[in-house]
């Protein structure tokens, strides 16, 4: 593998770790172990913790792809391994 | 105009359209009929991915299972959208750059291996056989409640359906036919939420509607449905976890989410579009599609109890004293909608203390003050069964909602379940004509001969469909799970080793698939039998149910694919790398410059 292309992945890995990370958090995080004390909170009449587990989540996963499909893309330039 | 020629005019004009777009969009060569041409607009491949993940599970019986198990369901909301986050990232761009027709071929291709692509495609018929049984069942109790012919019937007239656009549309009719039922599919299930919001809460959108007040009221729609509930017996309905463990529900959520993003049916979808970056943004428009069904199922979930228990027992409703007599609902005076459903047998009252009134209530309660209450009441047990199925097919009924909306909802079911059934049919088709017969039996097969084998095994596999419909095994229910823990325990860890570990060798990857399967088949045969034939569970030689901390079968899948990767790397360790060319090959998988068009060539 020549430098750029493994520059290009080590950039791909840490940008997914980011984005797993976050994933995680909204989730398994906020919508499953911290739910109860979320829960406490409250977002309009919802129940912050269940708030996350029935609707958040899923908005903050719509954001994470489309941030990662930009990210990748201007990745992609960046290192010229984008497709003509 | 009555309810039934409605919606015969609504399910005849949607399978008018389906098949008008067959006709148009026919199959002439593999590419086409494999993978669409390799040509449809992202935005295009994202409905149609929608269609073709949201199933009649998704369709017909979440928002039920939801609304029976509150808080926590949310963990399929959250499990089967969360793996789209996964497929995005982590599949499906490489697995488009790697740019042939089957999921089976990449692992065969990836680890140099026969065997293992072998092993790939009965884990892919496995997974899609039982998966498409719920699909086959749930086109015939559409059919059977709305259209008034049999279960039988309603399956063979599907079968012809997909049949007609199937087999000569291959993928590239699938697609488009995918695309025109994602719009009716959607709106079916928007148009009731839409209405019974505005009725409950005043606010026309379903997804804010369940944060809001109560029309006339000063309590929220959640907080008012909890303390129904708690009335009744039950759990509180926005913090309830299921089995009581969340350990449970967090590993059932991972497996959920796992097992979404390894569902081939799924993956191939991702084959269709031009580039790698198209790939990309596709995954994004999918999950922009399926969150409009999913954010407003929770809505109709809660609504939907609201409505029920409002009916069964107004005194719960109205701040009257539930366990008063006059509270609950005389069965001889019951809606309309109670007596069409009892017929088919989802909906059953049985008068246990004989009062000629429906008592609804959790009859297994724990709280020792609740259960007192119930027997100073003379209540004998819970008197109404409802089918979680029936909440979305019944929900515009017990909203009181005009017959065209009953109608509509009849023909989005419908959509939902066809439409998965040909993802499935075609994940089935390629697998058996492109990896078995192609690659392995044939290789010399002409183009035409492969076209010509691909209608051949699709239309095969629309009749053992059909025929495990009309049979359904006993453990229908249990396999759609079964379907996830395959997916999850074998074909994504597999895929994931391709793409991101470039010392995988074919002897890790097949132990691990074979290890990751066998564990899961192990756990869930323990608990439901071998094969699931009643009386062969073994499950107290492995220590009672759920013995390993607390999980659940359905949640396994998760455990499984821990097992596979653990399995390949100690596996890898000791045998020898992959060759050269094959890491080389990983190295172009992950740069998008050079993705050609979709093709099986080697």
């Amino acid at each position: 593998m020549d430098s750029n292309s493994s520059a290009y992945w080590s950039a791909t890995l840490g940008l997914l770790t980011k984005i797993l990370i976050v994933w995680f958090l909204v989730s398994f995080g906020a919508g499953i172990l911290f739910a109860p004390v979320l829960n406490t909170i409250h977002l309009g009449g919802y129940p912050l913790g269940f708030w996350f587990a029935q609707q958040g989540s899923i908005y903050c996963f719509i954001a994470l792809i489309l941030y990662y499909a930009h990210a990748m893309n201007q990745l992609d330039r960046k290192f010229d391994v984008h497709e003509e | 105009m009555d309810l039934q020629t409605t919606t015969y005019l609504f399910v005849g004009a949607s399978f008018a359209l389906y098949i008008g777009i067959a006709i148009w969009a026919r199959a002439g060569s593999t590419s086409e009929f494999y993978a669409a041409g390799g040509n449809v607009h992202p935005l295009a491949n994202g409905m149609a991915t929608a269609a073709d993940w949201m199933s009649a599970a998704s369709f017909i019986s979440m928002a039920g299972l939801i609304s029976n198990m509150g808080y926590g369901g949310g963990l399929f909301l959250m499990g089967w959208t969360g793996g789209y986050v996964l497929l995005a990232m982590l599949l499906a761009p490489y697995l488009r750059k790697f740019g042939k027709f089957t999921v089976p071929q990449f692992i065969g291709d990836r680890f140099y291996s026969k065997t293992a692509s072998t092993v790939a495609v009965a884990c892919l018929l496995t997974a899609s056989l039982t998966y498409i049984i719920g699909q086959m069942t749930g086109v015939g109790v559409a059919f059977s409640r709305f259209l008034g012919v049999t279960n039988e019937m309603g399956i063979y007239i599907g079968m012809a359906i997909v049949f007609a656009y199937a087999v000569f549309g291959g993928m590239k009719g699938i697609t488009y036919t995918q695309v025109a039922q994602y719009c009716v599919l959607i709106a079916a299930y928007l148009v009731p939420a839409i209405f019974i919001s505005l009725h409950l809460t005043g606010n026309p959108i379903p997804q804010l509607g369940l944060g809001s007040n109560l029309v006339g009221q000063d309590v929220s729609l959640l907080s008012k449905l909890d303390q129904v509930v708690t009335e009744l017996g039950f759990g509180k309905y926005t913090t309830s976890v299921p089995a009581n463990s969340t350990l449970n529900m967090f590993v059932y959520t991972m497996s959920l989410m796992i097992g979404t993003a390894g569902l081939p049916h799924v993956i191939m979808r991702f084959f269709t579009v031009p580039t790698v970056k198209d790939a990309r943004t596709s995954a994004g428009w999918a999950l922009i599609f399926i969150a409009l069904l999913y954010t407003t199922a929770p809505a109709v979930a809660a609504m939907a109890k609201m409505n029920l228990i409002g009916t069964v027992n107004a005194g719960a409703l109205t701040n009257a004293d539930a366990f008063a007599p006059e509270s609950a609902l005389v069965y001889e005076d019951r809606p309309a909608w109670m007596k069409r459903w009892e017929t088919t047998g989802l909906l059953k009252f049985e008068d246990k203390n004989g009062d000629g009134r429906i008592q609804y209530y959790n009859d297994k309660s724990k709280d020792e003050a609740f259960n007192a209450k119930a027997e100073a009441a003379g209540w004998k047990g819970s008197e109404l069964n409802v089918n979680a199925d029936i909440i979305v097919l019944a929900n515009p009924e017990i909203a009181l909602l005009p017959d065209w909306v009953i109608a509509l909802v009849a023909a989005g079911g419908l959509a939902a379940a066809l439409s998965t059934a040909a993802g499935l049919l075609m994940a089935i088709s390629s697998a058996v004509s492109h990896d078995l017969i192609k690659n392995v039996f044939n290789p010399g097969i002409s183009d035409k001969n492969e076209l010509l084998s691909g209608k051949i095994s699709m239309a095969v596999a629309i009749v053992i469909a059909g025929y495990l419909g009309l049979n359904p095994p006993g453990f229908a229910a249990g396999t759609v799970a079964l379907a996830f823990g395959i997916a999850a325990s074998s074909l994504f860890p597999a895929i994931m080793m391709g793409i991101f570990s470039k010392k995988m060798n074919k002897e890790g990857a097949i132990a691990g698939m074979l290890a990751g399967l066998f564990i899961t088949l192990f756990y869930v045969f323990a608990h439901k039998g071998l094969f699931f034939i009643k009386g062969t569970d073994f499950v107290d030689m492995i220590g009672g149910p759920n013995s390993f901390f607390g999980i659940t079968p359905e949640a396994f899948g998760a455990i499984g694919a821990l097992v596979n990767f653990a399995v390949a790397f100690a596996v890898d360790k000791v045998t020898a790398p992959p060759p050269d060319h094959i890491q080389h090959m990983v190295e172009s998988v992950r740069v998008p410059r050079g993705s050609t068009v979709v093709t099986g060539a080697h």
